[in-house]
């Protein structure tokens, strides 16, 4: 399915630079004093939504999650994905932290039949490149994904 | 400090009640035509002329004149100036669409000749955040008369999509890259679907279909609405069967749950209660406005941050304005899309309705002549998507004129009230949007020291 192509901020390039590693990481919040310490956030903000603090390191989590919820897209607005539809996006709770989520579209699973509450796993998927690529995207670039097991 | 886009929000718990409760009063109201889109070419029928009608008609409304007014206030957070229209509209010497697909206070001002404004803001927020702003601009004596207009545009093209719009391009940039690449676009569509289904789920509802009869009573509501898009250009009424039938947007999502983009305005004379109790309308007062503004921990809200965020905002609003869920008789949450309606309708207790228990509300009798009045003007999926119908709603119905065209007029032959006055009490009225997590309300009642 291509996907519209991520022109990562600066400030979020080291988590797409990650990406190209097979790594996932998530924004932890260093603040010795915050009210949770090591408080994780995704996607990346400038502060913790906790203490207010800008401190934070970059923390690989591990691509384990479960099915939250989903739907099915027929009529997207994203031109990239109209040659797809119908097709599954599914909110992915990261089992480390399930107050973090992603979104997913499940490849490999038929749209609609998704099973919610079900665990999943990471994968790394490639970009859909283009002819005259934006130079500011890599034209390696993976996207985070995840796949039903 | 002068009132900006939103230094005027009480958007704490603990407030007390609002300092000018009661003190403030909306005097008049009124409406442009509505039409389905702005066709790019008749200058009669632009935004800028669509908002010099709302306000004539609701300056006639409240027996005033445009020397009267000292305050203009809107939005251009009103799907104005859509993107993925064509362009440009005119040659030079246009070199603005203010007056065409958008329209300003300073446009205004200019254009009706307004000699005495002293306090214009153009970059308030969306319903009913701007109904909120200008509550507290008058309370704080920003001005004494202030014209506020919400001014809904639909232009050419399909939506969200084609010429400039995001959602054509290859890219995703900045932070939508954590969320478009994957297909989301909207919050208010799509993160309060995926609440809803939580929802649906957690309380043992059936995740698709359920939301049929809400939609057949927005309808049959739209269509008591005279001056609402579907009473004028689609006058009939829509069925269950016609709901099941009618396709996906997001499966479950129905195109029938989503309102229908309109190009519309409707205008508002806010003014100070002592000044209203002379004017030629039963004023309405404000009690309180409240706002809840709680973003999601992570990509997407879930239904757990949604009732928190609702429950806070009813406290909120029950305790700045004095009043409590017993006491509330009109009830006018945001329906942009049906999905999102019920955490609003939960964490307002509307009518014993508790946490839970919208749904089986809907299977029930919500009909404005029943005991249980709900969205009494069909709301935007009833009328089209003013967002302001909500807001008119309230001011009709606690004047006891549910069922009027709009205009400051008393048309001959048409009932007044019309069929859409409710028929339970109707001396309060509460009523806001956008969305859970977002939101701001008002309460209004026919008296300034109600209890």
């Amino acid at each position: 399915m291509p996907k519209q192509i991520p022109v990562p901020m600066p400030e979020h390039k080291p988590f797409w630079d990650a990406l190209n590693e097979h790594k996932l990481v998530v924004q932890r919040c260093t603040n010795a004093s915050c009210s949770e310490p090591g408080r994780l956030r995704y996607p990346p903000e400038p502060k913790c939504d906790a203490c207010g603090s800008d401190q934070f390191d970059w923390k690989q989590v591990e691509g384990k999650g479960h099915i939250l919820e989903y739907f099915v897209v027929h009529d997207s607005r994203i031109k990239r994905m109209q040659v797809d539809q119908p097709f599954n996006l599914a909110l992915i709770t990261l089992d480390e932290d399930p107050g973090l989520n992603f979104l997913s579209n499940l490849p490999g699973t038929a749209p609609g039949q998704v099973p919610v509450g079900g665990a999943v796993e990471l994968f790394f998927e490639p970009i859909v490149p283009v002819d005259d690529l934006d130079p500011a995207c890599n034209p390696n670039q993976l996207i985070h994904e995840w796949r039903v097991i | 400090m002068p009132l900006t886009r939103s230094n005027w929000q009480r958007n704490k718990d603990g407030l007390g009640v609002w300092e000018h409760r009661g003190k403030v009063a909306v005097a008049g109201w009124g409406q442009s035509p509505i039409d389905r889109r702005w066709d790019g070419v008749s200058l009669d029928k632009t935004m800028g002329a669509y908002t010099m009608i709302a306000i004539q008609n609701a300056l006639k409304d409240a027996g005033l004149t445009l020397d009267d007014v000292d305050g203009l206030l809107t939005s251009p957070d009103t799907r104005v100036g859509q993107t993925w229209a064509p362009r440009p509209y005119f040659e030079a010497p246009y070199d603005s669409e203010d007056g065409i697909t958008l329209c300003s206070g300073e446009w205004i001002q200019k254009q009706m000749g307004m000699k005495n404004v002293k306090y214009i803001e153009s970059n308030s927020q969306a319903m009913a955040g701007l109904m909120g702003h200008a509550a507290q601009a008058v309370g704080e004596g920003e001005a004494e008369v202030l014209v506020v207009w919400y001014p809904m545009g639909n232009l050419e093209g399909r939506y969200e999509q084609g010429a400039t719009n995001v959602n054509s391009g290859t890219y995703t940039r900045g932070n939508a890259a954590f969320n478009a690449a994957w297909g989301y676009q909207s919050g208010a569509q799509m993160n309060a679907l995926m609440v809803f289904e939580q929802y649906c789920r957690k309380y043992g509802y059936p995740i698709d279909g359920g939301l049929a009869p809400f939609a057949v009573n927005q309808r049959r509501n739209g269509l008591m609405t005279p001056w609402g898009f579907y009473a004028q250009h689609e006058p009939y009424q829509i069925t269950e069967e016609d709901y099941i039938n009618s396709r996906y947007e997001s499966e479950p999502l129905r195109i029938l749950d989503c309102d229908r983009p309109v190009m519309g305005v409707a205008a508002f004379v806010y003014t100070t209660a002592a000044r209203a109790k002379d004017m030629r309308q039963k004023p309405v007062y404000i009690l309180n406005h409240a706002t809840a503004s709680d973003p999601a921990r992570s990509t997407m809200a879930t239904l757990e941050e949604h009732q928190e965020s609702c429950r806070r905002l009813g406290a909120r609003m029950y305790e700045g304005s004095g009043l409590s869920a017993a006491d509330v008789d009109v009830f006018n949450p945001y329906d942009g899309y049906l999905t999102f309606t019920q955490q609003f309708f939960e964490g307002f207790n509307w009518h014993g309705v508790k946490e839970g228990e919208a749904m089986d509300f809907y299977k029930g009798d919500m009909r404005v002549e029943g005991p249980h009045p709900f969205l009494s003007s069909g709301g935007n999926n009833g009328t089209g998507r003013t967002r302001s119908a909500i807001m008119s709603d309230c001011i009709e119905q606690l004047r006891g004129q549910a069922g009027g065209m709009g205009d400051g007029v008393q048309h001959p032959g048409a009932p007044n009230p019309g069929p859409r006055q409710i028929q339970i009490r109707h001396e309060t009225a509460l009523m806001g949007a956008l969305t859970p997590g977002g939101a701001t309300f008002l309460m209004f009642s026919t008296d300034p020291m109600a209890s």
